[in-house]
């Protein structure tokens, strides 16, 4: 699991920017996540409460934005959910289809007092 | 006073910068780099011992080994002919990452060699994040792992450059619908080189070093 590097890798980057922001405190985090990105999990949260002590971001609640997996089929332009085990399209059953959301994985934003 | 500040920024961009500078460094020494990914026992340390065989007089290799514990991996690819290998121990993390790679590159005298092979730690989710600096992705796919890989790692299947299939010579004893398989690839990873083979019995291995031969040359 590397639920580790990521929470530090979020913690870093959202003091980076409240320090720019001038903030005193940082009270919101707020995570854009897709489905075929990495995991990350709400443990996340857990991990934060021990590596952000002592800082601004210590008591930051975390909010995950889940973006579902989408794909496109070239053919007929339908824009579908794949399903688990097949990704041809729903409706024309063509196979050259393309993924058009689902690798976001990003800091969207900060809250900041 | 609560104030929304938008940032948009990657959450792996520090380790994606870093990956840069790794990659900087190889390129100024001339090396040319791969990382190898796979699920654990998928023959990442096979193919590498199967492949320097066959790059002996042409290219001087140097092979970094990523696994949680144990040199086993990087003492099998010295023995096959690296002329050198370095095993990282990540100590429980699921995959390497461009720091750990960069303390193995300060290991080496980058000179001396021409290509750099990397292994991986055996997972299939967590190493597609993590960008090294390498100049190549390849994952290997094995037969007795199943034919619906693609579908349940998207992440993996999506990132990379080459897909090696291994363990053909398992087809006839195992249930793996290649048409299945390969049309989940086409729809993650369009066009993507393939490469069928066994590190077993070295049948296909030739297209293999071929292709990573040609690589690295048209790098030079
Ligand atoms: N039948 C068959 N077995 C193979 C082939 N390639 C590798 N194996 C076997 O698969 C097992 C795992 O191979 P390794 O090369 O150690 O796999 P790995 O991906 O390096 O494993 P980890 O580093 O532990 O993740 C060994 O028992 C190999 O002998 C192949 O082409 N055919
Ligand atoms: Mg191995
Ligand atoms: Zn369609």
């Amino acid at each position: 699991m590397h639920e580790l590097v990521v929470t530090q890798s979020i913690l870093d980057i959202s003091l980076r920017h409240a320090q720019k922001a001038g903030a005193e405190k940082i009270t919101g985090i707020n995570l854009v996540i897709g489905e075929f990105a990495s995991i990350v999990d709400d443990s996340v949260q857990f991990y934060w409460e021990l590596y952000a002590q002592g800082t601004i971001a210590q008591n930051a609640q975390l909010h995950f934005e889940r973006i579902a997996g989408e794909m496109t089929c070239t053919n007929c332009k339908l824009s579908f959910h794949p399903k688990d085990t097949d990704f041809a399209c729903p409706d024309c059953k063509s196979e050259f289809v393309q993924i058009t959301k689902g690798d976001e994985f990003r800091v969207e934003s900060i809250d900041v007092e | 006073m609560t104030i929304r500040v938008p940032i948009v920024e990657n959450i792996l961009n520090a380790n994606d910068h870093l990956a840069v500078e790794n990659n900087s460094r190889l390129e100024s020494a001339g090396v040319y780099s791969i990382n190898i990914m796979a699920s654990p026992g998928a023959g990442k340390t096979s193919l590498i011992e199967q492949t320097l065989p066959r790059l002996k007089d042409k290219l001087r290799v140097a092979v970094v080994d990523g696994d949680i514990a144990t040199s086993i991996d990087a003492d099998r690819a010295a023995n096959a002919g690296a002329q050198a290998a370095i095993q990282i121990n990540t100590g429980g993390d699921c995959h390497l990452d461009a720091v750990m790679l960069r303390g193995a590159l300060e290991q080496l005298d980058l000179t001396q060699f021409d290509l750099l092979i990397v292994e991986n730690v055996g997972n299939l989710v967590c190493p597609a994040s993590f960008k090294l600096g390498t100049h190549k992705s390849i994952l290997i796919a094995s037969i007795p792992e199943g034919d619906d890989k693609p579908y349940k790692y998207p992440g993996m299947y999506r990132g990379v450059d080459a897909l090696v299939i291994n363990k053909i010579d398992l087809l006839p004893y195992v249930p793996f619908k290649m048409d299945y398989f390969e049309r989940g690839v086409e729809v993650l990873n369009p066009g993507v080189v393939t490469f069928p083979l066994s590190a077993k019995t070295g049948e296909g291995m030739d297209a293999w070093t071929n292709w990573l031969v040609e690589q690295v040359k048209s790098k030079r």
